[in-house]
């Protein structure tokens, strides 16, 4: 297993990246909000949101194929609810050949409704994190009151996390180095891996406990009493508060517009 | 691209805008109560270390062995925070894995992450920890007792956080309650296996090179007010499952259970358990394996103890 944690914010100097981070983030939650409300076979909701997506994407400056290239990684949890094709009461749409399982129009509908509400909901997130710094998103999540400590206690998650991912990454290349295989030899039995991995993640533990032990240390040194000072980094521009009031009257007459039409 | 190998990350999208926002509602109570206790337990330490570790957590996830066919034993890592650190601090540490995992890498949606903190961070944190509590009271004090309680503690956190996850997604209309429970079930009945054999072997690490930071005559604080939420919480899904008011469309599971019913007289099917099959009353396939995974969990809580015994009794015989 490969860490690739390359951070997934992609600086450029688009509107955007400009924009507030509060804004970004009510944005893309109402947005995914949109999506989650849109009625079943909406499919010119639907489509409209996919259009907005898609110019967000194109006023990132990350390219209009952006979000969509990475949108794929929520698909797998669509199997979760390929029953539907099948337990959804209405007209008869095919029938599975050998097992006998006759999919309904009713069920079809559900099923792509579900994967459309995800795939596009994902592509929101995606370029949230693609044109935010992640501290910008956690200072953003701060004043739209998220609780203090928390938010503390994420961001510094995310000051370590490659610090560990890199310790981690070394780990897993000693085991692969000291763990050959002769040809011929017999594989060697799970519960015996398992400990292997179980005592990799024991020692990872430890590790980061000290770590912790001697960051806190260090922070004591530094002066700090238990709050974590935040900067109060900027004030709302007219620009910010047309985009939000922009983003909210568009989701919101196009979320009416599903429901009526 | 870091994808989590842990598959019980909800999108969003997979539930609807009233049941993420109850999830949401009683995250935020869970997440206020043990910012509280973690506090008083651990007081200006809280949040490097809870930040540490929770970057901890998230690496560990990545460390795997492969099984068979393609597929590789894992650590969610919730009862193995709960063991060392009590299932608050484990439950802020979940909370904050999930953030970063879903705002940063989107794994797992943010409109229903309020469900993934409930499901991986409390149901499995606590379950982890009064199962690891219970077992190892009850199994003695020898390292094979300390050891099957946390192989336990592993497995039960894992199958009651995916039955758990089934069960919002029924609710949400997504999948049928009988077979969501069934697959995410049986599913993660194997992950648990792995689950557990990681989360033994760490605590074995722990206690042979650090044994005081397993000990067990310090209940983590809040413990009452925990049980209370636990139960709740249980009760609240339970409800939410076998109610017809969980399903959100007046054409939903209960319509499905009346138009299967008669399907289901004229075939004689041998797939029971399957949807186009399903039997006459959804409730009761769902009840058949939601008692399934109870006695799952009593079956694998009580080998723990049996273990833990018997490897306590021949210690006290060769001494």
């Amino acid at each position: 297993m490969h860490f690739d944690l390359a951070d997934q914010y992609h600086p450029r100097s688009s509107f955007l990246h400009r924009l507030d981070p509060r804004v970004k983030v009510v944005i893309v939650i109402a947005f995914i909000l949109a999506a989650g409300l849109m009625p079943v076979a909406a499919w010119g909701g639907f489509l409209g949101l996919w259009l907005l997506a898609l110019v967000a994407s194109l006023a990132s400056g990350l390219g209009v194929t952006f979000a969509l290239r990475r949108s794929y990684v929520a698909l797998p949890f669509v199997l979760v609810a390929i029953p539907l094709l099948f337990t959804v009461p209405g007209q008869p749409l095919f029938t599975m050949p050998i097992l006998g399982w006759t999919a309904s129009v009713e069920g079809t509908q559900r099923f792509l409704t579900l994967l459309l509400r995800a795939w596009i909901a994902i592509q929101a997130a995606i370029l949230l994190t693609a044109v935010t710094p992640f501290p910008d998103i956690l200072w953003a999540l701060r004043s739209l009151r998220l609780p203090r400590l928390l938010v503390a206690t994420i961001g510094f998650m995310f000051r370590y996390l490659f610090v560990l991912a890199d310790e981690t990454t070394n780990m897993l290349r000693a085991r692969s180095a000291r763990s050959a295989r002769g040809a011929g030899s017999r594989r060697p039995s799970i519960v015996w891996q398992a400990r292997v991995a179980g005592n990799m993640v024991g020692s990872l533990f430890l590790r980061a406990l000290e770590r912790s032990e001697r960051v806190h240390a260090a922070m004591l040194a530094r002066g700090y009493s238990g709050e974590i000072p935040a900067l109060a980094r900027r004030a709302m521009s007219r620009s910010d508060w047309l985009a939000a009031a922009a983003a909210v009257l568009i989701l919101t007459g196009l979320t009416a517009w599903a429901h009526t039409g | 691209m870091l994808a989590s190998p842990v598959h019980m990350h909800i999108p969003d999208g997979f539930l609807t805008p009233a049941v993420a926002a109850l999830g949401w509602a009683l995250a935020i109570v869970m997440i206020v109560v043990a910012l509280r206790q973690t506090r008083r337990q651990l007081d200006d330490r809280m949040v490097p270390m809870m930040g540490v570790l929770a970057a901890f957590i998230f690496a560990a996830q990545a460390i795997n062995f492969p099984v068979a066919a393609g597929t590789s034993g894992h650590l969610i890592g919730a009862a193995l925070a709960a063991i060392v650190l009590g299932p608050w601090a484990a439950m802020l540490i979940m909370t904050s894995v999930l953030a970063v995992q879903g705002l940063l890498f989107q794994d797992g949606g943010l409109l229903v992450m309020g469900w993934n903190i409930l499901n991986m961070g409390v149901i499995a944190g606590f379950s982890g920890y009064f199962a690891y509590r219970l077992a190892r009271r009850w199994a003695g004090e020898s390292r094979v007792g300390v050891l099957a309680a946390s192989f336990a503690a592993g497995w039960i956190s894992v199958v009651l956080a995916a039955v758990a996850c089934a069960i919002e997604l029924a609710a949400s209309g997504t999948s049928p309650l009988a077979l969501a429970v069934a697959a995410m079930g049986s599913v993660h009945a194997l992950i648990g296996l792995g689950e557990g054999a990681i989360t033994a072997a760490a605590i074995g690490l722990l206690l042979a090179t650090r044994p005081e930071l397993l000990k067990l005559d310090r209940p983590a604080p809040g413990l009452r007010t925990a049980t209370l939420v636990l139960i709740g919480l249980g009760a609240a899904l339970l409800v939410a499952a076998f109610s017809p008011l969980a399903s959100p469309s007046p054409d939903g599971l209960e319509a499905v259970a009346r138009r299967q019913g008669f399907l289901g007289m004229e075939q004689a099917a041998p797939f029971h358990v399957l949807p186009g099959y399903t039997v006459p009353f959804i409730a009761h396939p769902a009840l058949t394996t939601v008692i399934a995974v109870m006695i799952g969990t009593l079956v694998v809580f009580g080998g723990a103890v049996v273990v833990g015994r018997l490897a306590a009794r021949r210690g006290a015989a060769s001494s």
